[in-house]
């Protein structure tokens, strides 16, 4: 990149006002659904788990299972061990799971125990009871990070529980797929058709589209319902490549490589013409394989949409929410169309890509900072708890990242490749051409200010 | 009779093109005989609804089948500060039945008390077609008739498609004011600064950009037409002073009718670009001061322009910088050509080409004058050879209407619109700073580096040297390295490039070298 880079900056208050991130744990949890027959469960008190599960279920408009080790004021002071112990005896003898991801909370990681430790000592105690059940440990408290970083330490840490170190016989059709937690459901499934038609096989990990894509099962299902097998985890290290989506998904990357020698490639974003050549050109090369047509037409398709798009991008100023990965590929597309990041703030400050965020400054804040700096901005994009600024500023809000409950669907957007990009293109466009506001005499009144012709808002839809 | 009135609209001494004819000329009309294959632009119906519709508080009814109406409603940008009954589409929507039947005189009647009872327009303009037309309705009759039962005026327009072009169809809705409209009110208001603006669509609002200024000088607009118009401000053009008339071809034989019938003296201006709307607002003052204004109203006027002019070329300046060199390719008729250029060129754009097509040989006079070389200036263009020379790189934006739209995007070329579906206001001073502003985000926005750019892989799918490898296989320290795995990697990578080309395998081992593979994107 070219791009100078941008001023990080956070936000001096004591309280924080309508929080843009959600927790940690929370992430982690969304993480371990990417595995068939997964069960997260959260250590700490029931309300962690709680509000938890709530609102992935606002999101997903699903029953999710995770699982709490309901910590009360004895183990609160005494310790939780023996919770631990009880929760995963529990959940094996109920519901028998492939794999639990313990995802600690503020809770226990405040008072500071040796979950490492506890977990080897129930496997030494009862390794037979535990048979067939992959238990990995993802410390996630709540006081630091938000989704990204838990779904990152999740993915790392089922790497680290699951896949064997070592190099193994290396089959040249296996890529693994690390999608960042920004990307859909629908984003899953176009990068594995896309990785497909290369004539590849891809694992994805985590794999939400098997498990939080929205389907009626004919039975009960008590675990993750979908999602990408233990038993394909382990052979990872058996790919010829690794390509990790997001900065966030560095970390997990590098611990496969480290344990597997894969190499990888890490795409900041797949969203956009340029990254999607350059995620279609890597598969080409992997597979050897020429591009497929289906995929060159949908190239076509997208620069006509940038074509036809861009008139309802240049000079527009947009606001952007988010977390960081997400921030910067809403970032990058957007001002690819001609649009002026005004206002761009991130929910945590912790990932390097801030810097690369094509905006002049980014805020690590709330939607409070958010709102106040969003005035005369022409579209809002942030998830759906940006309703409420997109109301009392009266500009439109695009609802993007997580979480999204007043809209359905959320999970079946595509945001990336030729697809995403183009639908992601077409929404902006017809969110601005729906709130197109005629400009009344008074606003075009030559003498009304003698400023600037530019209100801040688009004129009209006649296209 | 349709054919007198059309007879009636192509004499107009007024008309420059008509005065430069001969008299056997003259006498054939202006009609340009089409070439049937090769044909493009919209009829008379077109042009008379056009001329007419934005008059808010009306009605705009058209008798004929569904396709007149239906398949053209609300495709205009015209701003309303009042009314906007004049957005909504009427019909009669004539069927099968009623065109055997000859129900359609009926169903109209029917139409116009449906739409006045429900509606309370504060007049109905009833169009013509070419189906209504040819079977005969006598629309004359059911307006008058309607107009008198239902005690408001019902205007019937004679403009099927039959007849000839969009301009033709725009002089006709002139003839049907001026036969129909002008002259019927006699306000209690009249001052010696009323002023009539004709041919001004209000498109995006663009004459609340201008307005204000005339307000200013105390200047009063007593209805400007069609765009932001009520139909008893039209009723009442009659007492106005001083018309002036915008867009030319379209309604200048109205002006020169309302010279003949009531004195109003006209003349043809222009409120693009800085220098026209200056001149513009100079000889209305003139003008006026001459039919009775106070005689201060000159100076007032020349201070407003010094003042206006200035903060305008100030507002541009940061432009120059940006745009200066950038080649235009101008295609439109739809306005004033010259205004434009003129404006444009002030900031250091050139001129690739201009399309003359609709304009008046005054017009072209005057974009000779200022691009200098008439090759430049153009009739049309057929849009495989406007294809040809925007995809050859002639020009680094092409401003025209909707039609080449997509010419202009196909060739990966920054285009914007500056015809009636445009939705920026570009008059007067704020609208030509928006105008360039315009062009500016057009043709800065970075997509078009974007698009412009190849795949990294050719027609065939198969990746060209555009690509740059990042397919990373493990480096020299897996040379040694005995295990299957390395192995299998090493010659896996060599099936699947050509390891006899030494430059290639230099350029993968450096790039590689690091080991870890990162963000693979340099953009």
């Amino acid at each position: 990149m070219t791009d100078a880079l941008s001023k990080v900056t956070h936000t001096q208050k004591a309280a924080t006002v309508n929080p843009l991130k959600s927790s940690q744990p929370l992430g982690a949890a969304l993480a371990f659904l990417g595995v068939a027959n997964a069960m997260p469960l959260f250590h700490g008190t029931q309300g962690c788990t709680s509000f938890a599960l709530v609102l992935i279920g606002r999101h997903y408009k699903e029953v999710i299972p995770i699982q709490t080790t309901a910590m009360d004021e004895v183990a609160a002071i005494l310790g939780g061990a023996d919770h631990l112990e009880e929760a995963i005896l529990n959940l094996k003898k109920r519901t028998n799971p492939a794999l639990i991801g313990v995802c600690t909370t503020a809770l226990v990681e405040t008072r500071g125990e040796d979950f490492a430790g506890e977990l080897k000592l129930i496997h030494e105690r009862r390794g037979n009871e535990l048979a067939g059940t992959e238990i990995v440990l993802a410390q996630t408290p709540d006081f630091a990070g938000s989704i990204e970083e838990g779904w990152s330490k999740a993915t790392t840490a089922i790497i680290e529980g699951v896949v064997p170190k070592g190099e193994t016989r290396v089959s040249p059709e296996r890529i693994n797929i690390l999608p960042g937690s920004h990307l859909t459901v629908a984003d899953l499934e176009a990068i594995r058709d896309t990785v497909e038609a290369f004539g590849l096989e891809p694992t994805i990990l985590p794999d939400i589209s098997g498990s939080l894509d929205g389907k009626v099962a004919e039975r009960w299902i008590p675990t993750s319902n979908g999602g990408v097998a233990v038993e394909d985890i382990r052979t990872m290290g058996g790919a010829v490549h690794t390509i990790a989506i997001g900065e966030q998904m560095r970390r997990p990357a590098e611990a496969l490589k480290a344990r597997t020698k894969v190499p990888y490639t890490l795409f900041d974003t797949l969203t956009g013409l340029a990254a999607t050549d350059r995620f279609v050109a890597l598969l080409a090369e992997i597979s050897g394989r020429p591009v497929p047509a289906r995929v060159r037409r949908a190239r076509a398709q997208l620069e006509d949409a940038m074509l036809d798009g861009h008139f309802h991008f240049g000079g527009k100023r947009v606001a952007i929410a988010a977390e960081p990965d997400l921030l910067y590929a809403m970032a990058r597309f957007f001002a690819g169309l001609g649009a002026e990041v005004s206002c761009a703030v991130s929910a945590s400050g912790a990932s390097p890509i801030l810097e690369a965020v094509p905006a002049a400054d980014v805020v690590v804040g709330d939607l409070d900072d958010f709102e106040t700096r969003a005035e005369g901005c022409d579209l809002l994009v942030t998830h759906s708890h940006g309703r409420q600024a997109s109301e009392r500023l009266g500009i439109p809000l695009m609802h993007i990242g997580f979480p999204i409950f007043d809209r359905l669907g959320a999970q079946h957007r595509h945001t990336a490749l030729y697809e995403g990009t183009r639908d992601l293109v077409f929404e902006v466009a017809n969110i601005v051409q729906a709130h197109h506001v005629p400009r009344t005499p008074a606003e075009l009144d030559p003498f009304r200010d003698h400023g600037d012709t530019h209100v801040g808002r688009p004129q009209t839809a006649a296209h | 009779m349709l054919k007198d009135k059309i007879k009636a609209a192509f004499d107009e001494p007024a008309c420059p093109t008509n005065r430069a004819k001969a008299a056997g000329e003259r006498a054939k009309g202006c009609s340009k005989p089409l070439t049937p294959g090769a044909a493009a632009g919209g009829c008379a119906y077109d042009g008379a609804k056009i001329s007419l519709q934005p008059i808010t508080d009306a009605a705009h009814l058209v008798h004929g089948p569904l396709a007149c109406e239906g398949n053209s409603w609300d495709n205009r940008g015209s701003g309303s500060s009042g009314s906007d009954i004049w957005r909504r589409s009427f019909t009669t929507d004539l069927t099968e039945l009623d065109i055997v039947t000859g129900t359609g005189e009926k169903k109209l009647y029917k139409a116009i008390r449906e739409i006045s009872t429900r509606f309370k327009p504060a007049a109905v303009f009833v169009y013509s077609t070419c189906v209504t037309a040819l079977i005969g309705d006598d629309i004359d009759a059911v307006c008058k008739h309607a107009s008198a039962k239902y005690g408001l005026p019902v205007i019937p327009v004679h403009s099927p498609g039959f007849a000839g072009s969009k301009n033709l169809g725009n002089k006709l809705a002139g003839n049907a004011l001026l036969d129909h409209v002008i002259g019927t009110h006699q306000p209690d208001d009249v001052s010696p600064t009323d002023v009539v603006i004709l041919g001004e669509f209000n498109l995006a609002g663009e004459f609340w950009m201008v307005k204000p200024l005339l307000d200013k000088l105390g200047i009063r607009v007593r209805t400007c037409v069609p765009g932001d118009a009520r139909y008893l401000d039209v009723a009442a053009a009659h007492t106005a002073n001083v018309t002036m008339v915008v867009c030319s071809t379209a309604l200048i034989g109205l002006a020169r009718r309302m010279e003949e019938r009531w004195g109003i003296p006209y003349f043809e201006g222009s409120f693009y670009g800085i220098t026209d709307t200056s001149e513009s607002l100079r000889r209305l003052a003139r003008l006026l001061v001459e039919r009775g204004a106070p005689a201060d109203l000159v100076e007032r006027t020349e201070a407003l322009i010094a003042a206006e002019e200035a903060r305008a070329w100030a507002r541009l300046e940061p432009y120059r910088a940006r745009l200066a060199g950038k080649r235009v390719l101008l295609n439109t008729g739809g306005v004033k050509s010259w205004s434009i250029v003129a404006a444009l060129m002030e900031l250091g754009m050139e001129f690739v080409g201009t399309s003359v097509k609709k304009s008046t040989v005054e017009d072209k006079m005057r974009v000779q004058i200022l691009l200098r070389e008439e090759a430049h200036a153009f009739e049309g263009m057929a849009p495989r050879d406007l294809y040809a020379q925007l995809k050859g790189g002639d020009a680094d934006i092409m401003l025209s209407g909707g039609r080449t739209q997509f010419i202009a995007l196909k060739a990966r070329v920054p285009w914007l619109d500056i015809n009636q579906e445009r939705i920026h206001p570009y008059a007067g001073y704020d609208g030509t700073v928006e105008l360039v502003r315009q062009i500016d985000i057009s043709i800065s926005n970075p997509v078009w580096d974007e698009v412009r750019a190849p795949a990294p892989w050719d027609t065939e799918g198969r990746l060209t040297d555009r690509h740059v490898s990042h397919f990373t296989m493990d480096d020299d320290a897996d040379a040694a390295d005995p295990t299957f795995a390395a192995r299998h990697r090493r010659k896996f990578a060599n099936s699947r490039v050509d390891n006899t080309d030494p430059e290639y395998l230099a350029h993968h081992r450096k790039k590689f070298a690091g080991h870890a593979a990162d963000d693979i994107g340099d953009d």
